[in-house]
């Protein structure tokens, strides 16, 4: 079974990006996106029978229920999905298959987190938080407690770097190459009043003369906490007429899990990535070469470079000279990431990997406004999460 | 000495701590289909065998990734700055995150060779797995 055409986006809301929030708890956002979200779509809350969520700081189990009750929904369908940035994307196919099973209709996908002030993300449970030698060390227990963070492959600016090594030691890829990224993304973010750096222009000289955080990449090659939230309404084929907003297809998807540590992760070439991807455009009937706008995770430079090739748009190796040849603003011919991408909107937890994939419905449905691609048919939305550990690929149509 | 975060270990993950401990680089081998998981596991992931008894292997092995890390992932690694964080894989195969010191990071490169020696870590009876160029390949490391 295929979920092509079982199931549209057709409602949407995003808590814009800031650097910190108040005295706001995650419920508190989480809540305020899925109202939003309902009124988008124009359905009533009763109409709503399914809910994921992801795992939220804080709260220690139980989340669905929490959530359902804060927000005021009894779901015949409820579930928490974890897979850290590609979690949004995931639980947008997971709506579609629960609706295709029968077990909903109407499915609310809620992504999100606060942001205190001096202190550390207040969403997912922040593994630097976790691992350090001054806490008791039954707090983390894993593998990777015990063999990557006691050499410092702690948080995600090692792991991202040492997959840049990586991929110039296989391939040919200049400093300038992955500043390009940056600085096509900014000028997105640049026509986007949602974007954290909406009002900043960047060059790549701008980028390459930031501080090196981890060899070889630069402080703005890398993605910026943030606080903030997104909400999609996911219904059946059947109800889409009902909606207050044209539907966004969902016509492919695809899944996978490689590996939890860096060291255990498949060789360039044969990531999850490219088996999400393909997974992707083999349900849709779809090629790399179809889609007029590329979503794709952007926790740090290195990561689009790799999609793009792993996903298929351009050939093993070339990803470094595609970009330079491409332009990746929305009115360039390789429209990529036109909300500005994590890396120039923000990344407000859960809700950053999710932005790649409202940024797609959003275009889809002819609501990009300034950055609309225009007479765009098919966009392509991609998560990643840990250091290229879950990958999760979507394909979306104007029409089914 | 050094000050990292100390690992968790379990009874399962024990013999290599105590492999360490002794100067020895160990893995698991698998006795049915020849697999040396790492990390440590309680079943074969190739093919589900119980059977993983431990075995020193070489300590030889080659830089699969690495970077320089000048800002600290972690604020107990603040003075080690700047930290070389690498992916080492084994002769025997399996691959390993580890640190690469006594050398200048500059000369580090993908496919170097590199071999294992043994750090204590700050306040316990461990010693960690750590990675040096092996002499005669080129590094002008002042270890």
């Amino acid at each position: 079974m295929s979920l092509r055409g079982v199931a549209a986006v057709v409602g949407l809301a995003e808590r814009a990006p800031q650097r910190y929030t108040g005295n706001e708890t995650d419920l508190d956002l989480l809540s305020g996106v899925a109202v939003d979200a309902m009124a988008d779509a124009g359905i009533e809350r009763s109409e709503v029978d399914g809910l994921i969520v992801h795992p939220i700081g804080g709260l220690p189990g139980f989340v669905p229920a929490t959530v359902a009750e804060f927000v005021g929904l009894r779901p015949r369908f409820a579930e928490v999905v974890d897979l850290g940035g590609a979690t949004g994307a995931g639980m947008v196919w997971r709506a579609a298959a629960a609706i295709a099973a029968g077990m909903c209709t109407t499915c609310l996908c809620l992504t999100g987190t606060r942001r205190r002030r001096g202190r550390a993300s207040g969403g997912a449970p922040d593994r630097a938080v976790r691992a350090p030698r001054s806490f008791p060390p039954t707090r983390d227990r894993s593998p990777h407690a015990e063999f990557d963070a006691p050499y410092g492959l702690i948080g995600a600016n090692v792991g991202y770097a040492m997959l840049a090594t990586r991929y110039a030691h296989e391939y040919q890829l200049s400093d300038a190459q992955r500043a390009k990224v940056a600085v096509d993304q900014r000028r997105n973010a640049n026509a986007n009043p949602a974007a954290i750096f909406h009002d900043q222009p960047l060059t790549i000289d701008d980028v390459l003369g930031s501080e090196i955080i981890c060899e070889p990449l630069h402080m703005l090659e890398i993605v910026m906490p943030a606080a903030g939230a997104a909400a999609l309404v996911v219904t059946a084929a059947d109800r889409v007429n009902g909606a207050a907003q044209r539907p966004a297809w969902l016509l492919g998807a695809g899944e996978a899990v490689t590996h939890s540590s860096l060291a255990q992760a498949p060789d360039l070439g044969e990531t999850g990535i490219g088996i999400a991807a393909r997974a992707a455009f083999s349900a849709a009937g779809v090629r790399p070469s179809d889609i007029g706008l590329a979503s794709l995770y952007d926790c740090y430079t290195i990561m689009v470079l790799l999609t793009l090739e792993e996903a298929g748009f351009c050939k093993p190796g070339e990803a470094g000279a595609f970009v330079e040849s491409h332009d990746l603003t929305f009115a360039g011919d390789f429209p990529l990431n036109t909300h500005g991408g994590q890396l120039s909107f923000g990344q407000p937890g859960m809700a950053g990997g999710m932005s790649h994939v409202t940024e797609a419905v959003r275009q889809i449905q002819g609501r990009g406004g300034q950055r609309q691609v225009p007479g765009l048919e098919l966009a392509y939305a991609h998560g990643n999460g840990g250091i290229i550990a879950e990958q999760v690929g979507l394909v979306f149509g104007a029409a089914r | 000495m050094s000050v990292r975060p100390i690992p968790p270990t379990s009874e399962l993950t024990e013999p290599y701590w105590d492999a360490a401990r002794r100067g020895e680089l160990a893995v698991q081998r698998c006795e049915s289909c020849g697999d040396r998981p790492f990390p440590p596991r309680a079943r074969c992931p190739s093919c589900g065998a119980r059977e993983l008894p431990w075995a020193p292997v070489s300590g030889r092995g080659t830089i699969y990734s690495y970077t320089v890390a000048h800002r600290a992932p972690h604020p107990v690694f603040a003075a080690q700055l700047p930290l070389v964080v690498a992916i080492v894989e084994l002769e025997e195969g399996p691959r390993m995150v580890t640190n690469i010191v006594g050398c200048d990071p500059t000369d580090l490169a993908v496919g170097m060779a590199v071999e294992a020696r043994f750090e204590p870590i700050d306040d316990t009876d461990m010693l960690l797995p750590v990675f040096t160029p092996m002499r005669g390949t080129g590094s002008t490391g002042t270890a």
